[in-house]
């Protein structure tokens, strides 16, 4: 699989990271020093404990010296202007980023006190635990419940035809689609809308019931209505699972997170409880950000 | 002039046309303060005229060409003597050969009677007068008309749009000539084939399971009685080529599937490039490595494990045959597989599917349609594969279901019946047209079959 997802690409290869339009006022002077991040990006009870991750596209560096730490059921935003490796960095969370072959991660990511990227890690249990929506809606083409019953499948999580639907029913009904879907559950799933398609991906994602759900923009591509409520399903999914979401709306980020990451460059400027950010940033950076100087 | 002349003549005039036509409206534009005024591109007002000047002409060129020998021969056959009109078809054919050919010089004069001496001179008159006023009139209708084109040229004249209808109706007629060459060799076929059922009855071929076409050609000749059936042929023809599609598909798909699944680009760079040689090598090729080097070998084994072999078998021309077919299956399938969006892979990953289950469950379904019309173009190539069947797999007609036995297929049968001396109206040449409506016939229906599969069971992505 040496395609290269376009999405990644456009996200932080480095040739876009030469071309991303920077401002000759303030925010280029400021210099930012390499894994320093202000506010706080450390936890008691972290789910994800990362610490000096890298990323390398071949030669360039993708991401510069990041640590974090992502708590237990919290929601948390990653923002920042395009190219600026947000998404490259959540890819790292349930490697995805392995199907890219130049692609080199370093540093100590660990999920639950277990390393994600040693050798003798098993990627299909990783990934089941971390699931992940896309930018774009990707429901398989085959039908409704079909889609949902995928992982369950595949890592043999119902032994019988009854034990499935009522996971099928579960994980649309917590997406909140189960009362539009449930008389045509053999319909195909290409012919919904695109709101109706990405909550069906949420729902697959969770059918396999995992600790942490990945959200690669996932309202990027849908109208305000299927938007909201998409959030909606957000809100109530995080009292049940750790959820981390790239956007690049802010208004979005500040009203489904706990907590929100400014990533610039490659780097992570600032960590902080959301209305912090928004109301009083610490780094000059963010504020340039969030108050639409650039970005 | 010669036809094939006059056509490049017309062509010239066309372009000529063309460069008048991009002239006079570029001048026209001149005084209106630049080609912005016109109502089109000046390309268009030259294309409108070379068009007006090349259509007709060519249309006059080709109606001329096709009609000219039959009216002249019409011509020359009335000006006979009456005791020299043919009566049959056969005398008519054979006394308008005999004219023609002391027209040409190949007859001398001295050989033949006078009134057809003389027929030979008015033939040859009237072919030349014949093509003088062909170059004549074509000249004059392209001229004409080009001139008429390049006349009308007007800046409010819309050009674009009539060049693009005038296009349009182009396409359309190249699409109608591929329709109507299929058309026409149904029906060549299908009237031979009426033909062969008037001698052979329908029920004998269709059931019969004995196939020996040598009839006697002449009277004195001694030969068989002749037998047509042709369940050996199309019982051989199917051994043959589910041989081969066993040997293709599973290679052919897998392949496919390491090279868009898992090879790096380097390797995958350099093994569909070699794979795909195996397409250019030449059927006859094929055909010796397999009855030089497979089917020795075949019937070697199977020898040495106590199993009576032939020498030539239907395992190895299959065999082999599915070797030669692996690349169109395995290129056709890479296509559909890497056109196969990015993100359902993705999506598959990101939940904990392996490589080989997200292959299994979502892209092979979203690429079947795709893969099953490689896999019919290959089981097409299979049938109508003739050469490494006649060198590796032999002419015997035997029904059986042995892939070590020597089968024929019904391509074979048709090259055979049909090379060498023939007479058209025996039931073992006509037997050839009915053997090609029969192959013809069935592939269609597979044609129709494998759609109507795919339509049922395609996964589509949007």
């Amino acid at each position: 699989m040496n395609t290269m997802n376009s999405s990644i690409t456009s996200e932080a290869s480095p040739q876009d990271e030469a071309t991303v339009p920077v401002p000759e006022s303030k925010p280029t002077d400021t210099v930012i020093e390499e894994g320093k991040t202000v506010g706080k990006p450390y936890s008691d009870d972290a789910k994800f404990k990362l610490r000096d991750v890298e990323v390398f596209y071949g030669e360039s560096r993708a991401i510069k010296k990041i640590s974090l730490d992502i708590a237990r059921n919290e929601v948390i935003a990653f923002i920042g202007p395009s190219g600026c490796g947000k998404s490259t960095f959540l890819r790292c969370l349930n490697r995805m980023n392995d199907s890219i072959d130049i692609c080199r991660v370093k540093g100590s990511l660990q999920l639950d006190d277990q390393d994600i990227y040693d050798s003798k890690r098993d990627v299909v249990e990783l990934r089941a635990r971390v699931g992940m929506v896309f930018q774009k809606p990707n429901p398989f083409p085959k039908s409704i419940y079909d889609n949902v019953a995928y992982g369950p499948r595949i890592h043999g999580l119902a032994n019988r035809k009854s034990d499935l639907d009522e996971i099928v029913e579960n994980s649309l009904r917590k997406a909140g689609l189960w009362e539009e879907v449930k008389d045509r559950l053999d319909a195909t799933a290409t012919g919904m809308s695109g709101g109706q398609q990405q909550r069906l991906c949420i729902a697959r994602a969770i059918a396999v019931s995992p600790e942490v759900v990945l959200m690669d923009e996932p309202c990027s591509a849908l109208d305000p209505i299927a938007t909201a409520k998409v959030e909606e399903l957000i809100a109530e999914l995080s009292e049940s699972y750790t959820i981390v979401i790239v956007t690049h709306s802010m208004q979005q980020a500040a009203r489904v997170s706990h907590r929100t990451a400014y990533f610039h460059l490659g780097h992570l400027v600032e960590v902080n409880e959301t209305n912090k950010v928004f109301t009083s940033p610490e780094h000059e950076l963010t504020e340039s950000y969030i108050t639409g100087r650039f970005g | 002039m010669q036809p094939a002349n006059l056509f490049l003549l017309t062509l010239v005039l066309a372009v000529l046309a063309y460069g008048f036509g991009y002239a006079r409206s570029r001048s026209l534009a001149m005084p209106l303060g630049g080609i912005r005024h016109l109502k089109s591109l000046p390309f268009y007002y030259g294309a409108r005229a070379a068009l007006w000047s090349g259509i007709p002409a060519l249309l006059v060129l080709g109606l001329w060409a096709a009609f000219q020998g039959k009216v002249i021969q019409l011509i020359v056959v009335g000006g006979l003597p009456p005791e020299l009109v043919p009566n049959t078809e056969g005398q008519a054919s054979l006394l308008l050969s005999k004219i023609s050919n002391v027209a040409s010089g190949a007859l001398p004069v001295g050989f033949v009677e006078a009134p057809i001496a003389e027929a030979a001179e008015r033939l040859q008159a009237l072919r030349a007068q014949s093509r003088m006023l062909m170059s004549v009139l074509v000249v004059a209708v392209a001229v004409l008309a080009g001139f008429l084109g390049w006349l009308r040229i007007r800046p409010r004249l819309n050009a674009r749009s009539q060049v693009e209808s005038i296009l349009k109706w182009l396409f359309f007629a190249c699409a109608a000539l591929a329709i109507l060459t299929t058309v026409g060799i149904i029906f060549s076929v299908a009237f031979e084939t009426v033909r062969f059922f008037g001698k052979v009855p329908f029920t004998e071929f269709i059931f019969g399971s004995q196939w020996s076409p040598q009839t006697a050609l002449r009277a004195d000749q001694v030969a068989a009685e002749g037998a047509f059936g042709m369940i050996p042929l199309f019982t051989g023809t199917l051994l043959i080529s589910a041989i081969a599609m066993i040997v293709a598909v599973p290679v052919g798909l897998l392949s496919a599937i390491y090279l868009s699944e898992y090879a790096n680009r380097k390797v995958r760079g350099v093994v569909k490039p070699l794979l795909e040689m195996l397409a250019g090598i030449p059927t006859v090729v094929y055909g010796f490595f397999a009855a030089l080097t497979v089917a020795p070998f075949i019937s070697d084994v199977a020898d040495s494990l106590g199993i009576n072999a032939s020498s030539q078998s239907a395992l190895a021309a299959g065999g082999v045959m599915g070797i030669m077919i692996i690349p169109f299956v395995s290129s056709l399938s890479d296509d559909v597989i890497n056109a196969v969006p990015q993100s359902l892979r993705d999506g598959s990953l990101a939940l904990g599917a392996t490589q080989s289950e997200t292959m299994k469950k979502v892209i092979f379904p979203a690429a079947l349609p795709g893969i099953m019309g490689g896999v019919l173009l290959a089981v097409s190539r299979a049938i109508g594969e003739t050469m490494i069947v006649v060198m590796a797999a032999g002419l015997a007609a035997n029904l059986t279901a042995n892939p070590l036995e020597t089968v024929t297929t019904v391509t074979v049968q048709i090259v055979t019946l049909l090379t060498g001396d023939q007479e058209f109206d025996s039931a073992k040449t006509l037997a050839a047209f009915a053997l090609g409506a029969m192959l013809f016939l069935s592939t269609l229906l597979l044609n129709v079959i494998a759609l109507k599969i795919v339509r049922k069971y395609r996964e589509q992505y949007d």
